[in-house]
């Protein structure tokens, strides 16, 4: 079975962002890059996926410039078979919608049997493009999957997401798409084998008219980031205690508004 | 950090991030309760065996990475991160002073059995040198091996074994033939499961996460093809390991004082005395300026060592005499981050505390400073 992982390179989760020289972006600089940690579940899941099955291919893609080189020679570390990367000019300021276009050509040419991607990236959050590569594909696709298991014929996937007190169970025929929530597995580490079998695989650079795509302007552009207003410094009450008392209940309720 | 024509390779950058993680996520949460085992749990060692990280520079034969030194040199400095210098002490004793020599000089069949196994994480290993009357003055050892058929008679004791209760075999430095000087050592596999072995553990003021003991030998009876390579030649093989040995503080030194470094700078930015941060006043900012000269030295001392051993020169007067510095180093700055923190740094919890302690060691452990000079003056022909 044919597996394509769509994954994102976001910064590392301890980076203290700061918005750039530009206010539409953050500073890039002194960042450590890495998978978006719900892609790197979709990673591992696709290798459980061919390891159960015992063949199959696992094919790692990403949009983005060339620092995300990186993150598919990651995934090839742990396992994937081998990388496409969608990297040109064109798609520079590329939004959701752009991203899944691109990404669904690239599914059109590989035709895998099952994609998997995170719910989300863990940087700007949007958790859009497996949903808008589902519409464009005309595929079936679940959010938040904690579980899944083809049947041995290969034709459906049974997958589960946990809902407010209970799971919630799908089957959805083939090829479907599945967005990964923390809980589905473990991810391995890359080991060192894998780190140093990763320089010989292949990392296939893909530009847009490749897939026949025309650069076209994005239809969602970020106005502006905004740092979120610094914290008020804490507050030290003084005096005798019964008059602190006082004036901490006063505090709490009037200017605090806590009780 | 410099150092890019060393390890700056995107496979460089994928080990270092890999072994980061690792440490992170399965040493560090547990580097206190190391502490109070007073030993590293053995299974980190399975893990770090499945993870191909204990014969990274070794034979892919035997199971091991066929890599350079850099490599091994990323996965030191990475170690440094797992909060506790006795469980640092103790895997690298088993990658770098119990099985350099036996990856070097021993027989198929005696890899097989033991180096094989220590590359996997199935067995811990210990280098068994220092006695009660001899410690950095090897040739004045006296645990003598007697020849017996097939099977040498082992009776004598070692002292300050890193990795006692864990191991599973010793390499043991031994007398054979006390009339023939420095051609009357052997080097010389032994099992800890074999009758007449006993031990008992020793109660040291740093490194608490690792398991330092005292070895007895009565009668131990082991295969003479237990041999490590030249009978006559133990001596000279493990001279050799030292250098392998001697360059875990080198590598490691400069990246820990540094990482000290930078804790102890975030409290003198975040700590008011006097209505200033510490580190606005001038007496600490020089304080911090000397400690960063010094550990700029020492990792360019390091980095000199790695380039070497990566081009597999001979490194033995480089090594000996960075690893003083090193050491040195690595004390000065453990005792000036105490002070900085003042009364927090005198408490177990602070990690200059334990960097005080821990790096007492550092200019006796592996050759003491006294004896390091002593090889520099005789190579530099003094």
């Amino acid at each position: 079975m044919k597996i394509l992982v769509a994954i994102k390179q976001v910064p590392d989760t301890a980076t203290q962002v700061k918005i750039g020289a530009d206010p539409r972006a953050i500073d890039t600089a002194g960042i450590t890059w890495i998978v978006s940690p719900y892609d790197e579940f979709a990673v591992e899941e696709a290798l459980r996926v061919k390891e159960k099955r015992g063949q199959g291919e696992v094919v790692a893609v990403s949009l983005g410039p060339d620092r995300v080189k990186e993150a598919l020679r990651s995934c090839l570390a742990m396992g994937c078979d081998r990388a496409i990367h969608l990297n040109d000019p064109a798609w520079n300021g590329a939004d959701t919608l752009a991203t899944a276009k691109a990404l669904a050509a690239v599914i059109k040419q590989e035709a895998p049997q099952l994609v998997l991607s995170g719910r989300q990236a863990i940087d700007d959050d949007m958790g859009a493009v497996t949903a808008q590569l589902a519409e464009l594909l005309g595929w079936p696709c679940a959010y938040w999957i904690m579980e899944e298991a083809i049947d041995a014929d290969g034709k459906t996937v049974r997958a589960a997401r946990q809902m407010e007190g209970g799971v919630e169970v799908f089957d959805l025929p083939l090829p479907a798409i599945l967005a990964a929530q923390k809980g589905l597995n473990e991810p391995r580490y890359p080991t060192l084998k894998g780190i140093m079998g990763a320089k010989k695989k292949e990392i296939r650079d893909v530009k847009a008219a490749d897939l026949g795509l025309a650069a076209e302007p994005a239809q969602l552009s970020i106005v502006g980031l905004e740092a979120p207003p610094p914290r008020p410094p804490g507050r030290v009450i003084q005096g005798d205690v019964p008059t602190a008392v006082k004036e901490l209940v006063r505090a709490l309720r009037e200017d605090a508004k806590a009780i | 950090m410099a150092g890019e024509d060393i390890y700056g390779s995107p496979e460089h950058l994928a080990f270092r991030a890999m072994v980061r993680k690792f440490v992170e996520t399965e040493l560090a949460p547990r580097a206190r309760e190391f502490d109070e085992m007073g030993r590293p749990d053995k299974a980190i060692f399975r893990r770090l065996g499945e993870m191909g990280l204990l014969g990274i520079r070794y034979d892919p034969k035997y199971g091991g990475g066929g890599l350079d030194y850099s490599y091994h040199a990323v996965f030191l400095e990475e170690l440094t991160r797992c909060d506790n210098s006795g469980v640092a002490m103790g895997i690298s004793v088993q990658t770098d002073m119990a099985t350099p020599a036996l990856h070097r000089f021993g027989s198929e069949e005696l890899k097989e059995k033991y180096l094989v196994p220590a590359i996997r994480g199935e067995h811990v290993a210990a280098i068994a040198v220092t006695e009660p009357g001899a410690g950095s003055d090897v040739a004045g050892i006296k645990t003598r091996a007697v020849r017996d058929g097939d099977h040498w008679v082992i009776n004598g004791s070692k002292i300050f074994i890193t990795n006692t209760a864990n191991a599973d075999w010793l390499c043991l430095l031994a007398v054979t033939d006390p009339d023939a000087g420095y051609g009357g050592f052997t080097q010389i596999v032994v099992p800890t499961d074999t009758p007449g072995f006993s031990y008992r553990l020793l109660d040291k003021i740093g490194n608490r996460g690792s398991d330092t003991g005292l070895l007895f030998f009565d009668d131990v009876r082991v295969p003479v093809s237990n041999t490590i390579g030249d009978p006559n030649r133990g001596f000279q093989q493990q001279m050799n390991q030292f250098q392998d040995e001697r360059m875990v503080p080198v590598v490691t030194s400069p990246v820990s004082a540094r990482h000290l470094w930078e804790l102890t700078l975030a409290h003198a930015q975040q700590r008011v005395a006097f209505g200033k941060p510490l580190s606005k006043m001038q007496v600490n900012r020089f304080k911090f300026v000397e400690m960063m000269i010094q550990i700029t030295a020492a990792q360019e001392m390091a980095h000199r060592c790695i380039r070497k051993m990566v081009a597999g020169e001979d490194v033995t007067l480089d090594v000996s005499m960075a690893k003083v510095f090193c050491a040195n180093m690595k004390q000065y700055v453990a005792t000036t981050c105490v002070q900085l923190f003042g009364g927090s740094g005198y408490i177990w919890e602070n990690p200059a505390a334990r960097a005080f302690v821990d790096s007492r060691l550092s200019t006796i452990g592996g050759g003491a400073d006294e004896v390091m000079k002593e090889v520099a003056a005789k190579l530099l022909k003094i």
